[in-house]
């Protein structure tokens, strides 16, 4: 487990989500969250919107124009649809993080895996059941990050995600920028590595300087 | 008194202007399509349901059949044609372009490449492809990126968000409902460290020809790439034409030509009922 000590701030939520599970927590301008990965090679997808305002989200392609980087890594602004930045990465101890792979869905899952794996449960709905309690839905689902998560591009394009580069309790923390509604999905994964074929928690912890 | 002083004036001076003018402007639909000139080679002129350029800035949104093939030409090799596709009987499914380079384990898209939505089906697949430069990851410019909040701006050089949420507002849709374009004609190679760089090859003239495989709302721009940083990029015009066509069939090789595709193409024949033709 991470060691709260070491946080530099004041916790103000600590809450360890449970494997395949939901969460979402509005993350005040200046607060950070923490995101453990506990027990290693946990893919966490992740979109952020404008706490006062949805229509503004995350946005994976501006995000990587932005730095001319498909990864996230320390540094990376998270930037949204409207160009701003909604979250900085302010501690790393992973080192890459995912915004190309999306979430999978039960549509994507029998695509890749079968039509068998229709009914698993996966990151879309996981989405769209936290979004429900808010009145958001589908049309608000875009691409987005997965913490922890590792999809190389090969010279000749080819794209995959493979084993994970995260260990037991690497961790990423994220500054908010404005006040940002951070949506997760603890991923369900079970037919690719990104979750080392078996999901596990991960924990959220929100700090204040 | 001015020829348009009064009522008749004006709609004589209005009337005229469809003669004189016309043959100016390059950038226009033709109407009724199959009136198109310069068809280029295969193009069958009596099933032509659209023929339309679209210079730079330029936007267009189409609703086209299952069946459709969808020619777009870069004229003269600085056209960078940003598309959106829908299912056009249910907006909520839409392009995922995520979903498109993970199923297909490809970051490149080409010829036999399938545009995938949201919903695990094909809306449209590339049939030919004499680019082979696309970029499915870097979206469009948008009033910020082009540092162009000031209104004035924001029309003399406009950006591809504004043009999609003009194109996308003729059908209902808005902010919401946009998801990262795909660009045609234009490359960004990635690094092994992930690093993205738009790739500049001399101009040279190219097409893409794209297969509907749903009843499609395409949402089409011509701007210039997000990653372009000339301070004012030259972007050419790109002309679009739609004929009919007939279903894919069965045997098609693109439909077979990877388990995951041929699931793809499963889902838009189990969504619209059609008979089962075998398959894996």
């Amino acid at each position: 487990m991470a060691d709260r000590g070491a946080l530099p701030g004041r916790v103000l939520h600590d809450e360890v989500v449970a494997p395949r599970a939901p969460w979402s927590r509005l993350v005040a301008a200046g607060q950070t969250l923490r995101i453990v990965d506990l027990e290693g090679n946990q893919a966490v997808d992740c979109i952020l919107y404008h706490a006062h305002d949805p229509d503004e989200r995350y946005s994976a392609a501006e995000t990587i124009v932005r730095q001319r980087n498909i990864f996230l890594s320390r540094g990376s602004e998270l930037v949204s649809n409207e160009g701003r930045v909604m979250m900085t990465i302010t501690d790393d101890s992973c080192g890459f993080h995912d915004t190309s792979g999306g979430a999978c869905s039960r549509e994507s899952n029998a695509l890749r895996y079968g039509h068998h794996t229709r009914h698993q449960h996966a990151c879309v709905d996981n989405f769209l059941l936290d979004h429900a309690q808010r009145g958001m839905g589908k049309r608000d689902l875009v691409g987005n990050v997965n913490w922890f998560m590792y999809v190389p591009v090969e010279p000749d394009g080819s794209l995959g995600i493979v084993d994970g580069r995260s260990g037991p309790g690497k961790h990423v923390d994220l500054r908010a920028e404005i006040d940002t509604l951070v949506v997760v999905s603890n991923c369900p994964q079970v037919n690719n590595p990104c979750n080392a074929f078996r999901p596990t928690p991960v924990r959220m912890i929100v700090y204040a300087p | 008194m001015s020829d348009t002083s009064t009522p008749a004036g004006a709609r004589a001076h209005a009337r005229a202007q469809a003669a004189s003018e016309a043959a100016l402007v390059r950038v226009k639909p033709t109407l009724p399509a199959r009136d198109a000139r310069d068809l280029p080679a295969g193009v069958p002129r009596d099933r032509l349901v659209w023929d339309e350029t679209l210079g730079a800035g330029g936007y267009a949104s189409r609703l086209i059949e299952r069946g459709c093939r969808v020619r777009i030409d870069d004229l003269e090799g600085g056209a960078c044609v940003g598309l959106l596709a829908y299912n056009a009987d249910q907006t909520a499914e839409r392009l995922n372009l995520a979903d498109t380079v993970k199923v297909q384990w490809q970051v490149y898209l080409g010829p036999g490449s399938l545009l995938l939505s949201d919903m695990g089906r094909v809306l449209l697949s590339i049939l030919e492809d004499a680019s082979g430069r696309h970029d499915a990851l870097c979206g469009t410019s948008s009033p910020r990126s082009l540092r162009n909040d000031d209104a004035s701006r924001r029309v003399e050089r406009p950006n591809g968000r504004d043009r999609f949420v003009l194109a996308l507002a003729r059908h209902g849709l808005t902010k919401r409902d946009l998801s990262t374009n795909l660009n045609l004609f234009k490359r960004v190679a990635v690094g092994a460290d992930g690093s993205l760089s738009l790739e500049r090859p001399p101009p040279s003239p190219s097409h893409v020809v794209l297969r509907a495989e749903m009843r499609v709302l395409l949402v089409v721009v011509n701007v210039a790439h997000v990653l372009e940083d000339r301070p004012d990029p030259p972007v050419t015009p790109a002309r679009f034409l739609a004929w009919r066509g007939p279903r894919t069939a069965a045997d098609d090789p693109v439909r077979t030509s990877t388990p995951e595709r041929l699931r793809a193409f499963q889902n838009v024949e189990d969504l619209y009922g059609d008979p089962g033709e075998g398959g894996a």
